[in-house]
Parts: C-alpha cells; structure tokens; sequence
C-alpha cells in the first residue's frame, strides 16, 4: 500500500534538506524555487519522473512497477539484493539498454517532463545530456587528455579543450595528481584514479545529470572515500543517481533511496525486481515503512 | 593391510612407459610436419640459393636459362598485390564492422551472411579462378587478363581471411570501451571510427598481411584467368598484361630441361625469393601483433 | 559548461530530446557497410553463375549421366567421351592418401599441443605450423615433384616408380594440410574445460588415457570439423597435383602411376588454349561445379561441426 510515496509527502518532507545541503549559487537556487512556487504541484524541481515502469529482455519483466522521481541537485540512491533490476533500470535513463537487443521499455520516464522513450527522442542527444560511470572504471586506450577530451571532441566542442579538461579533472579532484602526465595513458592510472578519470571524462561533457552504475564496486575503500566525497561536491551542480550494493555508501551520500526487491516468479524460476519503497534515506534507514525494507537495511536478509 | 595401505610410489612401469611411449607419438607427428618444413626449405636453398643473384632479380625471361630472370614476374606480383591489398582492407574491414557492429545475429540473413564467409574461405582457390575468368577477364567487366583483373581475383579469393581476422580484432575491444563512448554522447558511427577502430588496428593489419602473403603464392586462379607466362615487360599500369612469381615458377617447373637449359635452379631461386618475402610479411605481422597489441 | 556553474543551470533548463536533424551520415555510413557486405553474398552467387550457366550448356552436349558415370575422360578424341569417373578416382585418390598423412600427424600434434606442451614449447611452435601452413602450394609442388619422388619413393620402391604421381602429390598434400587439421582440432581440445580433465586426474587417470579418453572424446565433433575441412582443403587442392601427379586421366588406382584430380585437371586444361564455346573449355566448368559442390558439402558439414562444440564449451 505504501509502496510508492505520493507527491505531496514528497514535497514536504524534501523542501528543507535539499535546501539546506551546501548549495554555494544561493541565487539560483532561490530562483528555481521561485518557479517552482509559480506550479504548486511540484516543488521539487523533478529531472526524472518515472511512472510504472517496466523494462523487459524478452518476453519477461527484469524489473516492473518502477514510480518514482529524482529531483535536481539530489543523490538518489537505488538499493536491493543483486537480480533486482538496478542497473538494469539506471540504464533505461539514458537509454543505454538501447544497445541490448530485445531490450525494451514501458510505462513512462520522463525527463523534464519530455518522454524519454518517445519516437521523435535521440537516443544521442539523451546520452549527451545524462553522463554514465560504469561498474568497471573503463577508460579508453589513449591518454589522459585525450580520454577527457574525446567528449567535446565528438560533440563538435573543440574550442578551448585545455581549459575543459583542467575543469574537468579538477571538478574530479583528479588534476593535481595527473597534471603533469595528461599525455600518459590511462591504463597506467590506479583503479581509483580511473574511475575518476571516468567521472572527469563524463563531466567534459557538461551533462545534466550523472548516472553511477556501482562506481565503487571495484575499488578499494580510500579510493572509495574520494569517490564519495567528489559526490557531495557534484551534487551542488549535477543531480546523481547511483547504484550501489553497499548499504552504507548509500546512507552516506544519497538524499533518496529507492529499494527495490526481487521477486521469484511461482511458475519458473524467472526472477523480476520491483521497487519496496522510495523515501528519504533518513526515513528508508531508520524508518522504513515497508518489513521488507526494513529487514533488508538491518541486514536480516539480503 | 589391505590395497589401500600400500605406499605411495610410482606408477607401475609398464603404464609409464606406455605414456612416455604415447607422449614421444605425438611429439613425433609434430615433429614430423616440421622436420617437412625444414627438408623443403633444404631442398630449395640448395636448388636455387646460387641462383638467385642481383641479375636474376633485374632480368626478364629467356629461352636460355643462363640469362632468365624474374624480373617481370616480381613487378607484375608487386602490382597485383597492391591492387589486392587496395581491394580487400576497405572491402573486408567494412563487412568485419557491420557484422560485429551493425548486425543482428539472429536475423537469418545475418547468420547466412555468416555461414556464407566461412564457406568462401573454403572455396577451393580455382574455383575463383572460373569467377575471375567468367566476370572480370571475359564477361560483363571483360577486363581482360590483366593487372586489374588479377588483382580483384585474388582478392575476393582472400577477402575471408580478413574479415575473419578483423572481426576477431574488433570483437577483441571490450564492450565496456563502446558504452563508455556512447554515454558521452557519442554516435554510433564516431564509436567506432574513434575508439574500436583504433584499438582494433593492430589485429586488422595482421590480418591484411597474413591474407596477402596467402595471396602472393596462389598460383591455379592465375593460371585460369589467363595470367602470361613468357612476358619480357613490366606491368606500367591496372590495364597491363602481367605474369607472376607463382605463374612463373609453374612455368620454369614445367618446362623439358635438358643439359644445356636446366630450368629447375631457376624455379628454386624465385621459390626461395618468395620464400624471403613471405618471410618477412610474417614477421612483421608477428611484429605488429607483439608490439601494439592492446591488452585489456 | 561554457561558463560554470551558474549558467550551466540556465542552459540546461530547456532540454530537446530530438536531434537537431536526422543523422544521415550514420545512415549513409551503414549503408556503405551494407553493400560492402553484400559482395560476399555476390561473390557466392557470382561463383555459382559462372559455373552453372557453361555447365547448363556443357549438358546440352553431354548427357549428365554420361558425365557422372562414364569411365572414360578422352574430351580430345575423336569421337571425345566425357566421363567424369577416372578425374574422380584421382581427387579420391590424392585425398584418401593425403588424409591418411595428415589426420594422424595433425591430430597428434594437436593433442602434444593441447595436453602436454609448455605454454613456451606452444609458443614457439605454433608459428611454425602457421609457416608450414603458409607456404604457397606451388611449393609443395616442387618439392614433390624434385625431392619427394626422386629421392625418397624411388630410393624407397627402387625406382619403380613413375617420376608424375599420385603417391609423392598425396603425402606431400597430407603435409600441407597437417596445420589446418592441427590448428582446429587444438582449439576444440583448448576448448574442453579444464574441470573435465581434472574430475579424471582426481580419479587416478594418467595423461593418456585423460587425453585419450576425456579430451579426446570431448572434442570429438571438433576433431571432425578439422578432418572433413581438411578433406575439403585435399579436394580442392591444384597446384600440387598438377605438378607432381602428371596429367592424365585413368581409371589406375596404383598410387606410383600419374593422374588426373578434378582441380589439376580445370588448371591444365584452363592453361592451354583451349577455343572459347567448345565443349572442351565447357568442361571446365563442368568439372569446377562438381568441385564446388563436393568442396560445399565438406564445409558446410565442417561448419555444423563446429558450430556444435562451441555451442556447448563456449
């Protein structure tokens, strides 16, 4: 029954965190709010709002009954035991389960209010604008600069690239360590290094929001920390939505989190996620309303 | 006491030597195939390593074996490999991209496509030679037998070889690299031409070399399509008439020698350049694949 | 981000999911990679033309029962007799004895390769089997022709030996094909998982029988995708019998005297002038279809086989 949160708790319950966490461009954050006065239902400014739905790889749901938003300079978190359909469902938000053929999406995502899924959409243009870090920091086979350059590069951006990539690292916390070997390949990076240079090279691209796959699940927990520190930092101009296995990762950084389940189909052995419950974190760790959420981030079971 | 207690000892004889006997059998039919490798290149060095000199590099045929040369058949090999390689890397390197990339295996087409070059790579080599001789010499193109028609033939003889090579090459650059471009907003096509293509090289052009060095020995297709034998020019341009190092070894083999015109020598000193050429395409594929290959 | 943090915010606000315009040159590029594609399916058809229109022709002639029956191949006589029977007794010739060459050889470097070389021993010879497999049929053909038959069969028969021939044309051919049968039938054995041959050491098993009893088996449909590609690669093979076996179509199975194979006999006949539209050239075709056929046959059940054990390894 309360499975979904509706949009009024919702606006109450966000208004004043997400206000309050170290936003340094007051000015606009006050305007948006303005605007956001101006249309009363919603004032949480939503990137995605996602409405029963459901992707599938073949003739079965990986994961279904998927309603919730994610809001503009917020962390949310999408948590739940492996085979729940996280990473599965991150990649339907910029269209990456494009590329898996017999991938395929129902219900509605919509960004900024406009249909993700619709038929006039470009899967490029959507991509351009919602960055990905991946599970596995996956840098290309050339070097430092040119892993973060070849964004602009191949969006027409070519003005300028010096001064991009330094802002590029540097927003990663990445360039002091790398300034002077940003002719060197990447491969020679440590595992932490890459995948910030992977962050680095998605925000090259000045996108709008960042999806994050599992982004620590390879590193080592230093290299995790700086990750999860250059969180808290994006979020003042990105809005994030990661992935992540690791309960307390989610705790730590997220604003909201969604849990999802995975259910086992009576019939056969396919397996299907859906979404328990999405709430603040606050609320999902202390107070979840759900016995299923609540046994899972106690760690009865999962 | 009982069988299990005994100690813990070799295998008894007659089972090791059974298996040093076994091991010894198969070393022995690998070594077998190459001590081959040796007596041919034995026999061929010790044939025609006198023979092949500055002057038998730089003179035309002859009746006389002492002034015959393969000069004609080096220049004529040198064209047609040329016009082969121009073929078969835009040819080959594109159908390898839109099978590994492009292509949706489990359309029928797609897999008959498929089923379709690992057959052609079989395709006995003279059997190209009747597809040369029916399209490119005579028939609707009617090129005649010439540097071009040559060329293309040995080509679409070899073009299995490479999109086989470059498909293995471009399914060797991780999924990971693809998404990680495409997330940046990259298309499809800027993908591939910017990161798969580029870290596929190295396979690709092993490929290249290894079905050209197919290419440059295939003799029965030349021979179809009408390649000359006694020729005493070099090819000047696609439309010339040609000979071959291959056509004319075949034809210095053939030939009746006799005491004053032993023709042997002579097929053994242009055996033994192709040899050197092939030897050293391989190498340099061997070179290329060690030195930029990259490891994932 | 043309200007940070505070404008970014701006020129996010109105976001246009549709491309400014349709991508053609992603069109046109997938295109161009069509076509390319394409001519493989061409060159089949292609072959298959080329061949069939003369061949068609060729039985307008020639009965196709009398082709494929007839123990008689005389197409320069008078009255000519087309039967295609003494050219198939010398393809099956060639092949039966280059087989009997290269399945042993080949399967027995195979399993050293796979069971028993050292990751440095493999290194090392490999490239030496790629060589062997690499060096132009021409070649070999000299070899047989020079070496092969008159320093080892006549010193092995005393001479009794014709210097054209079919036994000198086989083995050599068996050599060539010793890498191909290798190369296929290792990456089958390669392919079987490890945890098999562990599961038979666990139970005391020596290398032998592992290998004979586990791998072996477990790779069998391999083992026969490298044997009847092989047989394709015999079938096929021109330069080698032209060469060395001589040129003339019997129905003799004495493997010292000289024959015809289908292949050696399309590249003699093709080398001569022979006047374009008589039933004489025709026969090349004829004969180059049967080839491509039986030479289909073999591939394609080649392909299913191995198709069949990667299926179940990979």
């Amino acid at each position: 029954m309360a499975e979904h949160v509706t949009e009024p708790e919702d606006k109450q319950r966000e208004a004043a965190p997400a206000g309050g966490v170290g936003i340094p461009d007051q000015g606009a954050r006050f305007s948006r709010d303005g605007e956001t006065e101006a249309e009363p239902r919603r004032p949480r400014e939503a990137i995605f709002q996602l409405e029963k739905v459901v992707v599938s790889y073949g003739p079965k749901p990986a994961v279904r009954d998927v309603t919730f938003d994610v809001g503009r300079n917020e962390i949310t978190a999408l948590i739940g035991p492996s085979g729940c359909g996280k990473s599965t469902l991150i990649r339907c938000l910029n269209r990456m389960n494009d590329l898996i053929p017999g991938a395929r999406v129902e219900g509605r995502v919509l960004y900024h209010g406009e249909d993700l899924y619709a038929p006039n959409v470009d899967a490029v243009e959507v991509r351009k604008r919602i960055g990905m870090v991946f599970q596995k920091p996956n840098p290309f086979p050339k070097s430092i600069y040119d892993n973060i350059a070849f964004g602009p590069r191949v969006l027409g951006r070519k003005q300028n690239l010096d001064e991009t990539v330094e802002r590029a690292l540097t927003q990663a916390a990445l360039w002091d360590e790398v300034k002077d070997r940003l002719k060197t390949n990447a491969f020679g990076m440590s595992g932490g290094q890459q995948q910030r240079l992977c962050i680095a090279r998605c925000l090259a691209v000045n996108p709008d929001v960042i999806l994050m796959d599992e982004p620590c699940s390879a590193l080592d927990p230093i290299s995790t920390g700086k990750i999860e520190d250059l969180m808290m930092e994006l979020k003042r101009e990105y809005s994030i939505v990661i992935v992540t296995h690791n309960m307390q990762q989610a705790a730590r950084v997220s604003d909201k989190t969604a849990f999802f389940t995975v259910e086992l189909a009576s019939d056969d052995d396919h397996r299907t996620g859906r979404v328990v419950e999405f709430d603040d974190t606050e609320k999902i760790f202390t107070n979840p309303a759900d016995s299923r959420t609540e046994a899972y981030v106690t760690g009865k079971v999962g | 006491m009982s069988a299990h207690g005994g100690a813990i000892g070799k295998a008894p004889a007659s089972q090791r030597a059974k298996d040093t006997g076994f091991r010894l059998t198969m070393l022995a039919c690998l070594g077998l195939s190459v001590g081959l490798l040796a007596l041919l290149l034995y026999d061929v060095v010790k044939d025609g390593a006198s023979h092949l000199t500055m002057d038998f590099l730089t003179s035309f045929g002859s009746i006389s074996a002492d002034k015959a040369g393969a000069e004609a058949a080096i220049w004529g090999t040198i064209w047609i490999m040329v016009v082969c390689a121009a073929f078969i890397v835009p040819v080959g390197v594109a159908t390898a991209i839109y099978l590994e990339e492009y292509a949706d295996h489990s359309r029928w087409w797609n897999r008959l496509i498929e089923v379709n070059i690992q057959n052609l790579a079989s395709v006995p080599s003279i059997v190209y030679g009747i597809l040369g001789l029916a399209f490119l010499v005579r028939g609707p193109l009617s090129l005649g037998p010439v540097v071009l028609a040559g060329g293309l033939c040995l080509g679409l003889l070899v073009l299995p070889v490479v999109i086989i090579a470059s498909r293995e090459a471009i399914r060797a650059v991780p999924p990971s690299i693809r998404e990680g471009s495409l997330a940046l907003g990259a298309t499809q096509w800027q993908t591939i031409r910017r990161q798969v293509l580029p870290a596929s090289i190295p396979g690709i052009a092993t490929g290249v070399i290894l079905a050209l060095s197919r290419a440059i020995g295939e003799t029965a297709p030349l021979i179809v399509i009408g390649a000359a034998t006694v020729i005493a020019f070099n090819p000047e341009g696609l439309d010339s008439r040609f000979t071959a190092l291959p056509i004319q070894i075949f034809d210095w083999i053939s030939r009746a020698s006799n005491d004053v015109n032993n023709y042997k020598p002579l097929a053994a000193a242009a055996i033994l350049f192709l040899m050197i050429l092939l030897l050293l395409m391989n190498s340099v594929a061997i070179w290329l694949r060690n030195r930029y290959e990259q490891k994932w | 981000m043309e200007a940070g943090s505070t404008t970014a915010a701006g020129a996010r606000a109105v976001p246009s999911l549709g491309a400014a315009r349709r991508r053609y040159g992603e069109d046109v590029v997938k295109g161009i990679l069509i076509l390319a594609t394409f001519l493989s399916i061409l060159t089949t058809t292609g072959i298959v033309v080329a061949l069939l229109v003369p061949t068609i022709e060729f039985f307008g002639d020639v009965g196709v029962w009398e082709f494929l029956s007839g123990s008689k191949w005389t197409p320069l006589f008078e009255p000519p007799s087309f039967g295609v029977l003494p050219l198939l007794v010398g393809t099956l010739l060639t092949t039966g004895i280059a087989m009997l060459v290269a399945t042993p050889l080949g399967l027995g470097a195979a399993i050293y390769l796979s069971e028993y070389a050292r990751p440095r021993v493999r290194k090392t010879i490999k490239p030496a089997l790629e060589i062997l497999a690499g060096v132009p049929t021409i070649v070999f053909g000299y070899f047989a022709l020079t070496f092969f038959t008159p320093e080892i069969l006549r010193g092995l028969f005393n001479a009794d030996v014709n210097i054209f021939n079919v036994l000198a044309a086989g083995i050599v051919m068996g050599f060539m094909i010793v890498p191909t049968v290798a190369s296929v039938a290792e990456d089958a054995m390669s392919a079987v998982p490890q945890s098999l041959r562990e599961g038979a050491f666990g139970l005391g098993a020596s290398k032998l029988s592992v290998s004979l009893r586990v791998v072996f088996p477990a790779a069998l449909s391999g083992i026969v995708a490298a044997i009847v590609l092989g047989v394709s690669r015999a079938i096929g093979e021109t330069m080698i019998v032209l060469i060395a076996a001589g040129q003339i179509a019997s129905n003799s199975i004495d493997p010292r005297e000289p024959h015809y194979s289908l292949a050696s006999f399309i590249g003699a006949t093709a080398k001569g002038d022979v006047p374009t539209g008589s039933t004489e050239y025709k026969t090349i075709f004829a004969v180059g279809m049967l080839l491509f056929v039986l030479t289909l046959v073999m591939n394609l059940i080649s392909i299913r086989f191995v198709r069949k054990y990667r299926q179940v390894y990979e």
